[in-house]
């Protein structure tokens, strides 16, 4: 019985891929190293189709990425990125200019996709990725509340939930300690209206903003499980499935997941709106990300041609309709539905939130904000020595990473 | 043994040894004296990035590494002195928190709070783990034959799991929602998190450890249980020593040799706990200082690195295992000195 699913679950893959045949055949070997979510899987299958490549799908993308294109020749032709994680690949100057190629191979690509950097094109986005508002349509909906549009609403909101004894803990927060809790105040510190650097490189959390922000993000406490500072992406993704919580500000890539019917246990009930804000009248409390490609420098240029050729094959609309809920794509073809809307109102917000800046500081505070907030939402410390002890963290780092003097 | 012979034998091993041990810690010794930089400028920078429906450009000041004609970072080298010791051990820190005796805020920088973990993490595990590891080996050996391998199959199996699964298992059987702790809620009433407070995570990974090498302790009591002489024994019942005098004066002072060494070897592991904090995911709470020297040399996304720090900080952990081990070290040399009379 079993080996026969298998049987048929091969034949019914290579009809498909027979039916989805590339458009031509690539002879050049082509490899490439991206992160591991399902856009990335959809973009690499279609890839995959044309032949001679290999693709690494990796969370850990992030620390092998600039060894790799560093290497001479280097050992990935195309590399997956983010606006985050481009950062090492710009300063260490190993990935190519792209311009020639988008003109040689681009017709479709639409000028938004196109990542200019000082006028040349460095990337090319497939999809834009920000935390936004989460929420179970029908528990809000049975106690009469309103879409949450700022944080005090959501804390409100989450307070009338727990007082209906719908549910212990009505949050769902990704403040697992390190890059997720840091993220979080990175969302919330521009919301506030703070700023992350000064002039000089110096940071300016230590601020009324930092304060706030702080704030904001304890009150969260009262309403979040307990154990709230391990909790990842994954983790609440998995709380919503399983009916756990009734709202969190979480990654939009993780929204198609939500009516997963072989994963969740509350299909079509989970609602999609911009990211809270932190003040009434500011913008919503997150950062824009996108994903999007490179292509190395240190190859020859009849593999980057073969490489970026393929990369295009694989960001076709062809493949963005056959994944259209994967991602909130950028690709000529996708059709936003239900589940894309808080995205897109966040990302169409005015005032607009921020992206995420790409630095070598931006890395640094990163690092800090990760290792010196729990403290504080523990209990251990008060706000204003955490802030200070971000600012001496940041300060250490950066003074040995040669930004500050 | 002829010395040609014995070097013949002894080379590959020194040679690797060499290699791989001795190389690499003399360059981590010299590289926690050094910092190595990028020399950096400022440029202004415009940046195009996509909103949903239109671009948003930005124009900033940004400071980016200079590269050379090959497209290569250039990099220079100082000696900063004790400067990254500095900054991991943070004394000045330290000493104002002495000052005010407060405890709390020297559990506030990181090298503290990973020692005093480190610490009490390894000294409090030792005796578990020689006392459980004695106590199944005496029932093991006390045990009728025929069910004496089963026993010692199954006391075996936690040695062998890789650390990090055992770690992660146990993070899955007590996270919020894993089956012990539902078991554990529905039998108290009450909600239960291992996970939210620094004591339990503590009392999991005392838990953890003991349960994953006392086996290893139990293999070696249990070999030295079979060479201890019976004759003193027997004469010892003779003289009307009960069971606990027996142990107390016969048996342990026979395998002291073997404590000492299990001491070593347990005192060397544990002051490397790491496993237990990536697959516990404690770092909120409890830290330890294999884990900072990790935290330091990972990459940011920016893909910054604080190799001076991670130098500096397993340095010290290095200084920290010598001079937990003189103790055990210099009680075997005495034995060894004493045996050569």
């Amino acid at each position: 019985m079993f080996l026969k699913k298998i049987a048929l679950a091969g034949a019914v893959s290579l009809l498909g891929s027979a039916a989805l045949a590339c458009s031509y055949q690539n002879e050049v070997p082509v490899k490439s190293l991206s992160a591991g979510f399902e856009a990335w899987k959809a973009v690499t299958d279609a890839m995959a189709e044309c032949g001679n490549f290999q693709a690494e799908l990796d969370q850990e993308f992030r620390t092998k990425q600039p060894a790799a294109f560093e290497a001479n020749p280097s050992l990935y032709q195309i590399g997956g990125v983010s606006n985050g994680t481009i950062t090492p690949l710009l300063n260490a100057g190993t990935i190519r200019p792209l311009d020639d190629l988008v003109e040689k191979y681009g017709a479709n690509l639409k000028p938004n996709q196109l990542i200019r950097i000082n006028g040349q094109i460095m990337a090319v986005a497939m999809m834009v990725n920000t935390q936004h508002l989460m929420y179970r349509s029908d528990v809000l909906a049975d106690l009469g509340i309103e879409t949450p549009t700022t944080w005090d609403e959501v804390y409100a909101a989450a307070a009338k939930i727990k007082e209906a004894g719908v549910m212990e803990y009505p949050l769902g927060a990704t403040m697992k300690s390190g890059w997720n809790l840091a993220q979080e105040f990175v969302n919330m510190h521009p919301g506030h209206g703070g700023k992350f650097f000064n002039d000089d490189n110096t940071t300016a959390v230590n601020s009324d903003a930092g304060l706030a922000s702080l704030e904001t993000m304890q009150a969260a406490l009262e309403f979040t499980d307990p154990e709230v500072l391990v909790s990842d992406s994954t983790y609440v993704q998995q709380q919503f499935q399983q009916g756990k919580i009734a709202m969190a500000n979480l990654w939009a890539s993780r929204a198609g997941a939500m009516n997963d019917e072989a994963e969740s246990q509350v299909v079509g009930k989970v609602a999609m709106a911009a990211a809270p804000k932190a003040v009434a009248d500011g913008a919503p409390a997150t950062t824009l990300w996108w994903d999007g490609i490179v292509i190395a420098k240190n190859i020859s240029d009849e593999e980057a041609d073969a490489a970026f050729r393929l990369a295009m094959e694989g960001l076709d609309a062809e493949t963005v309709q056959g994944a259209n809920d994967a991602a909130i794509w950028l690709v000529d073809g996708y059709q936003p539905t239900d589940i894309a809307e808080g995205a897109i109102a966040t990302a169409t917000a005015n005032p607009a939130p921020p992206a995420y800046p790409s630095t070598t500081q931006m890395g640094l505070l990163h690092t800090a904000l990760g290792n010196e907030l729990p403290a504080f939402l523990t209990g251990e410390r008060d706000a204003a020595a955490t802030l200070t002890a971000i600012e001496e963290a940041y300060t250490t780092s950066a003074k040995e990473a040669g930004v500050l003097k | 043994m002829k010395f040609k012979t014995f070097a013949a034998f002894v080379g590959p091993s020194v040679f690797m040894m060499l290699l791989f041990i001795a190389a690499p810690l003399v360059s981590v010794f010299i590289q926690s004296f050094q910092v190595t930089q990028p020399i950096l400028e400022q440029v202004e920078v415009e940046t195009c990035t996509p909103g949903f429906l239109t671009q948003t450009c930005t124009t900033e000041i940004k400071t980016v590494p200079i590269l050379d004609e090959n497209g290569k970072m250039i990099t220079e080298t100082q000696w900063v002195g004790l400067q990254s010791y500095r900054n991991v051990l943070q004394m000045d820190k330290f000493w104002a928190a002495v000052g005010n005796g407060s405890w709390n805020q020297i559990m506030q920088i990181d090298f503290w709070k990973a020692l005093r973990f480190t610490l009490s993490f390894t000294l409090l595990t030792l005796p578990l783990v020689i006392g459980v590891g004695l106590a199944i080996a005496l029932a093991v050996n006390n045990a009728t034959r025929s069910i004496r391998g089963p026993i010692i199959f199954i006391s075996l199996l936690p040695f062998i799991i890789t650390p990090v699964i055992g770690s992660l298992s146990i993070y899955w059987l007590f996270v919020g929602d894993g089956i012990l702790t539902t078991m554990m809620e529905r039998w108290t009433g009450t909600n239960i998190s291992m996970f939210a407070q620094a004591w339990t995570i503590e009392l999991l990974m005392y838990f953890y450890r003991v349960w994953h090498v006392a086996p290893f302790a139990f293999v070696i009591f249990y070999a030295g249980l079979q060479t201890v002489n019976m004759d003193t024994l027997e004469s010892a019942v003779i003289d009307g020593a009960s069971r606990w005098e027996r142990l107390r004066h016969v048996i342990v002072p026979h395998l002291m040799p073997l404590i000492i060494f299990i001491a070593l070897i347990h005192l060397m592991d544990c002051y490397r706990v790491f496993d237990e904090i990536v697959g516990f995911r404690s770092q909120a709470h409890v830290i330890s200082l294999q884990w900072l020297t990790f935290d330091f040399m990972t990459p940011d996304d920016a893909g910054n690195r604080a190799m001076s720090r991670a130098s500096a900080s397993s340095m010290l952990t290095m200084i920290g295992i010598v001079i937990l081990l003189i103790l055990p070290l210099r009680r075997t040399w005495r034995d060894h000195k004493g045996s050569a009379h």
